[in-house]
């Protein structure tokens, strides 16, 4: 995983992994719901 | 001078130790929130009957079918052209204002939209969803764009394929949510069906999913580069390392070139899709089929949402093998299959190959969903990442354009085909030899793409410019 290389003026600003699987846990959760949704929906084509 | 607010640009650039993987669930908050839009087709049976109270069995003052689908082609052309103009103010303030602005408009416009419903008024619902509304999708939907492009440079494509599967996303929770919202409400007694408790609902559901990419967004620092990037390593002449303003993109015939591709694509994609129930259930009705056998409307529900399934993977699959492919191949490969595709369409429906049919339909839109992903990476190739999200922007016209020319064509060529006595596949048959005839044109657009003259470029350093810091 690429981080950053550079100088910046700005803080430093550790991410943890916690704070990384959070974060796409957080728009995952919901993607995963519709999609399972859609998925059921899309299976009656093939009943 | 005042201090600078937490939402501007300048408060905004990631320190040193920020890890560029945040941003995409940032912008997939926003995108997954503004895809919406493709689910509004919940709210059209029971906003038709607010006044009898009965779906099935509407009042004379009611809403019609053809009011209420104005609401949509409001917001989809507000989306193009809030995208437009606002794409320049995006690039100087930064994402982190533009998310802000995206969800005050999205939401407020459910806010007003609920109003609008509780007093039946439905100017009011136009104003809301689709004006204020469709300005929150245009901002919404450009905001992250330049963001993701700058934090990968390596991978433009599985970056942007990634916020923008969202948008293809977004529809699949808001769908079933709403249902739950109204069911809810209706249960609870709340009047008119549930939609305007519901409108409220989503505003603030809404309003609170976006802000968390609101607070996540960063932009790098002017110098930041990923650890061992190598700038267009493939050396093709249609990857720029100059960088060409908004303004000077669209004297280019590039841009153009680019609107035509678009245009093309989402034109065909959509003579599928708006088709897509009505269309397996004609073809492939017991008439044909044999009794007990033909498509019923639960499964061509199910084929509706299959094809939201392709048009979400697809938008990840293909915009990320464009990082490997190129993007001109790409599109070369959405058109020259596509063409092939959309020939063979009306005759698998008279062969009546159930299965093959949508094997074909389901490749065909996940091109359609890969073809607004690819785009942004597209752009950044040959415009470089200066304004690429303004340019992006005003690109999107071209998807508007399209939200109003496909249903046109597609309804038109349909009907006549039918009043000249066709049923069945035959009745769809011009649609899709159309659509293929409209990815030719799409196709020598694309082909005709070469890199943007040096005279076009910026000169002097541009990203403190854009930054603003």
């Amino acid at each position: 995983m690429n981080q950053p290389s550079a100088t910046s003026s700005a803080a430093p600003e550790n991410s943890s992994s916690g704070a990384l699987f959070l974060a796409w846990a957080f728009v995952g959760i919901p993607l995963i719901w519709g999609v399972s949704q859609t998925f059921v929906k899309a299976l009656t084509l093939f009943q | 001078m005042a201090e600078a607010s937490l939402l501007d640009r300048s408060r905004t650039i990631a320190g040193p130790g920020y890890n560029r993987w945040l941003i995409p669930p940032a912008a997939l908050a926003i995108h997954l929130a503004i895809g919406q839009a493709y689910a509004f087709s919940v709210f059209k049976k029971p906003l038709g009957a607010l006044l009898s109270g009965d779906p099935n069995a509407p009042a004379p003052a009611d809403w019609t079918p053809a009011q209420l689908g104005i609401i949509f082609s409001i917001a989809i052309v507000l989306l193009g052209l809030s995208a437009a103009i606002f794409g320049k103010w995006l690039e100087r303030v930064g994402p982190r204002k533009a998310m802000m602005a995206s969800a005050l408009c999205f939401a407020g416009g459910f806010f007003i939209a609920s109003l609008g419903v509780h007093l039946h008024n439905l100017w009011i619902v136009y104003f809301g969803y689709g004006v204020v509304g469709g300005i929150g999708l245009g901002i919404g939907y450009i905001s992250p764009v330049s963001t993701l492009i700058k934090w990968f440079p390596d991978r433009r494509g599985v970056a942007t394929g990634m916020a923008i599967m969202g948008f293809g996303g977004g529809a699949m929770i808001a769908s079933p949510l709403s249902v739950a919202l109204m069911d809810h409400f209706k249960a609870s007694g709340t009047g008119s069906l549930g939609v305007a408790a519901t409108f409220l609902a989503l505003g603030v559901i809404y309003l609170i999913f976006m802000q968390f990419g609101v607070w996540t967004i960063r932009v790098p620092a002017d110098d930041w580069a990923p650890a061992g990037y190598v700038p267009n390593p493939q050396h093709s002449a249609l990857i720029t390392s100059n960088n060409v303003s908004a303004d000077n993109a669209l004297k280019t015939p590039q841009f153009w070139l680019l609107w035509v591709v678009l245009l093309t694509n989402v034109t065909a994609g959509i003579g599928v899709l708006e088709t897509a129930s009505p269309l397996i259930q004609d073809t492939f009705s017991e008439k044909y089929m044999g009794a007990g056998r033909g498509v019923t409307a639960a499964a061509a529900a199910g084929f509706v949402g299959l094809l939201s399934l392709f048009n979400l993977l697809g938008r990840f699959f293909w915009s990320s093998a464009s990082d490997k492919l190129g993007r001109k191949t790409t599109y070369g490969i959405y058109f020259g299959l596509g063409i092939v595709l959309y020939a063979l369409i009306p005759t698998l429906g008279n062969t009546l190959q159930l299965t093959l049919y949508v094997v074909v339909a389901c490749v065909i839109i996940s091109m359609y969903g890969g073809g607004f992903a690819t785009i942004p990476a597209y752009l950044s190739d040959l415009f470089g990442k200066y304004q690429v999200g303004a340019i992006h922007g005003r690109l999107l016209t071209a998807w508007s354009t399209a939200g109003v020319l496909g249903p046109l064509i597609v309804n038109f060529l349909h009907e006549s085909r039918k009043a000249e006595g066709f049923t069945g596949a035959a009745a769809y048959q011009t649609v899709f030899y159309t659509m293929a005839g409209l990815l030719v044109v799409g196709l020598l657009a694309n082909f005709a793409v070469t890199a943007v003259n040096d005279r076009y470029n910026e000169k002097g350093p541009v990203e403190a410019e854009a930054g603003g810091h």
